[in-house]
């Protein structure tokens, strides 16, 4: 058997390919909470709860209405992330004016109500996702298997992260929305509607959990605390990677959770807190992120 | 002085002694209230509402008077907690010996964690204590001392200075309430000396602190370091009262449960945390006990948000703010 630094090389490229994707999730999730936070400068605790919904709201849609997991796709975060905009049209722009601690304490209020509701309704047990039918087994490439519908989440985990980066950097909307991130008072004195600016970027962020969450139902079992343990380890990564750019935080995403993936083959003990300990060194040598501007 | 001036100043002079009298007849009620509540309700649920209580005024000397948020808590109350609860079964020490090793050892984590978060401020603050609490949460969860996910049982309450049994709830019960003013009156001290009014120097104007030449810093690092030790003590004394130590008190859950009971009685008031305490472990135990059990996190979470939306000030803050407005 070939090994790599003493481990064989099936287990060292699983573990890699299943960093791989935890790290996608990270630089997704981290994503959504870097945008949210740029123009609404709140944290939002609620995330990891709705990350958690969009994989419900994909199970619930295929158990109750037969709905497919490739129109679940587009469907739950478009559902969830209309969520967002009430509970920002509702909630979070009327202590917008306030201290930005309590939207921090509003949404954490919303992830326990989101999560109690869910513990309530469906149990702490997780329930099973079927992996879609196109994407099911997978391949044999020499040195290990990779499974199609894990490749498939790399790919389009990355395709999607990209995307935002483009639309964000590149485009006319994106220009509005660091323009808002800038300045949102000068923005609104040229014409724009930065209220609504705000409300669909909160939805963005939201729905862009929510897709996160359609795409872990198959591969971790869909149960109401699936996003509250990751949300943690996603702030850390928010941490150590700074939220002042957008390509940063998907590349600490991806490069967390390969780090974890490997903690994970060498010394499994230490692959829960792998993350928080380079938390911990960056705070010690760069406090203000790896592509931090902000102190 | 004029004749007028002289006589504003007598009643100014009047009016504050009329205030203080005031400050403490209350003061002596809660005492008395406090010397007979045993004899009036069950004494273990008020130890319970005792632990927290020190513990809400613990995180409310860095929320209310120093503007610093942390989420990661629970980490000194688990520390406090599971220290003591070893100590005291090991090494069969008396529990006050128990309680100070598990304070120390609360007191030592909170140095460390306060060196790394207070480098960022605000959001990125409560981020950050909540990612280093979670990584204490792991260690506890995989350390042998702890008994992972069992927790620690059947601690012995043993006797107070190898004098007093503390089996027995009342003298127990008098022991916390003890401690609870001991911890009480070192944060009031703090807050009303000059080194509290430097606190809420920074929490307004942390620029403005350093550019008048103080090191807010070292200052922030002061006041978390006696957060978390504080924080200990009241996860040590409750260890003792309920003879365990488990992971509950070092999950995040635990760091939110505090920041509600701050946010509910009034942020950066004296009393607050008091009676914040009192009202969610109130709402608790009567919500455990009734239909609605499993409904916990639910009403507690809309508890928060109803709080954020209308009612920020707390229980508290809001008649100070009605007192002040019509009984002046």
């Amino acid at each position: 058997m070939t090994m790599i630094f003493g481990v064989p090389a099936a287990a060292f490229y699983g573990q890699l390919l299943l960093g791989l994707i935890n790290g996608a999730f990270y630089a997704l999730l981290s994503l959504g909470l870097a945008i949210i936070f740029g123009l609404l400068k709140i944290i939002n605790f609620a995330h990891g709860a709705q990350y958690m919904l969009g994989a419900f709201a994909a199970w619930l849609l295929l158990n109750m209405l037969g709905i497919n997991y490739w129109t679940a796709l587009f469907l739950a975060p478009l559902i969830v992330g209309a969520t967002g905009v009430l509970v920002e049209r509702f909630l979070l722009r009327r202590i917008a004016h306030i201290d930005h601690i309590y939207g921090l304490l509003l949404t954490f209020g919303l992830a326990l109500i989101i999560q109690g509701v869910f513990t309530n309704w469906f149990g702490v047990s997780g329930n099973r996702y079927a992996v879609p039918e196109a994407l099911r087994g997978g391949m044999n490439l020499g040195f290990m298997f990779l499974p199609y519908y894990r490749a498939w989440v790399v790919v389009i985990a990355l395709a999607v992260c990209f995307g935002v980066w483009f639309m964000i950097e590149k485009t006319k909307l994106g220009g509005y929305l660091r323009a808002g991130t800038e300045n949102p008072a000068l923005m609104q004195a040229f014409g724009i509607n930065v209220p609504l600016l705000v409300t669909l970027t909160y939805g963005f962020g939201v729905a862009l959990a929510a897709f996160a969450g359609v795409l872990a139902a198959p591969i971790y079992s869909v149960a109401p605390g699936m996003g509250a343990n990751l949300l943690i380890v996603v702030f850390a990564v928010v941490v150590i990677g700074g939220m002042g750019s957008i390509m940063g935080a998907i590349l600490t995403g991806l490069a967390m959770g390969i780090i974890e993936g490997l903690t994970k083959v060498y010394y499994p003990e230490a692959s829960n807190t792998v993350i928080f300990l380079v938390m911990i060194f960056v705070l010690l040598f760069r406090p203000s992120g790896l592509f931090g501007k902000e102190a | 002085m004029t004749p007028a001036q002289t006589i504003k100043a007598n009643l100014t002079e009047l009016s504050r002694q009329r205030a203080n009298r005031r400050k403490w007849v209350l003061y002596a009620a809660l005492l008395l209230v406090a010397l007979i509540a045993p004899f009036l309700a069950y004494p273990v649920f008020l130890m319970k509402i005792l632990c927290f209580a020190l513990f809400a005024c613990a995180f409310n000397l860095l929320l209310g008077y120093a503007g610093l948020l942390s989420f990661g808590h629970a980490a000194f109350l688990a520390t406090g907690g599971y220290y003591t609860g070893y100590v005291i079964s090991q090494n069969s020490v008396t529990p006050e010996v128990g309680i100070l090793i598990g304070t120390f050892a609360a007191t030592v984590l909170g140095t460390f964690m306060g060196v790394l978060s207070i480098r960022r401020q605000g959001i990125y603050f409560a981020m950050i204590t909540l990612a280093l609490a979670q990584m204490v949460f792991f260690f506890y969860l995989q350390a042998d001392f702890t008994g992972g996910e069992d927790g620690m049982h059947g601690i012995d309450r043993g006797h107070l200075f190898g004098l007093i049994d503390l089996s027995n709830n009342l003298s127990m019960y008098y022991f916390v309430l003890a401690v609870f003013l001991f911890g009480f009156l070192v944060i009031q001290r703090t807050i009303h000396s000059p080194f509290g009014q430097v606190l809420k120097a920074i929490r307004e104007n942390e620029a403005r602190a350093t550019s008048l030449g103080y090191n807010t810093d070292a200052y922030k690092l002061v006041a978390f370091v006696l957060s978390a030790a504080l924080a200990g003590l009241a996860g040590s004394t409750k260890t003792v009262v309920f003879q365990l130590a488990s992971l509950t008190d070092a999950h995040w859950h635990m760091s939110g449960e505090v920041v509600l009971m701050t946010l509910v009685g009034g942020v950066g008031t004296l009393f607050g945390p008091l009676v914040g305490a009192a009202f969610v472990v109130t709402v608790e135990h009567q919500l455990s006990q009734s239909a609605l059990g499993d409904w916990v996190n639910v009403i507690l979470g809309l508890i928060f948000v109803i709080c954020v939306l209308t009612f920020r000030a707390g229980i508290v803050g809001e008649i100070q703010k009605f007192m002040k407005s019509n009984f002046k």
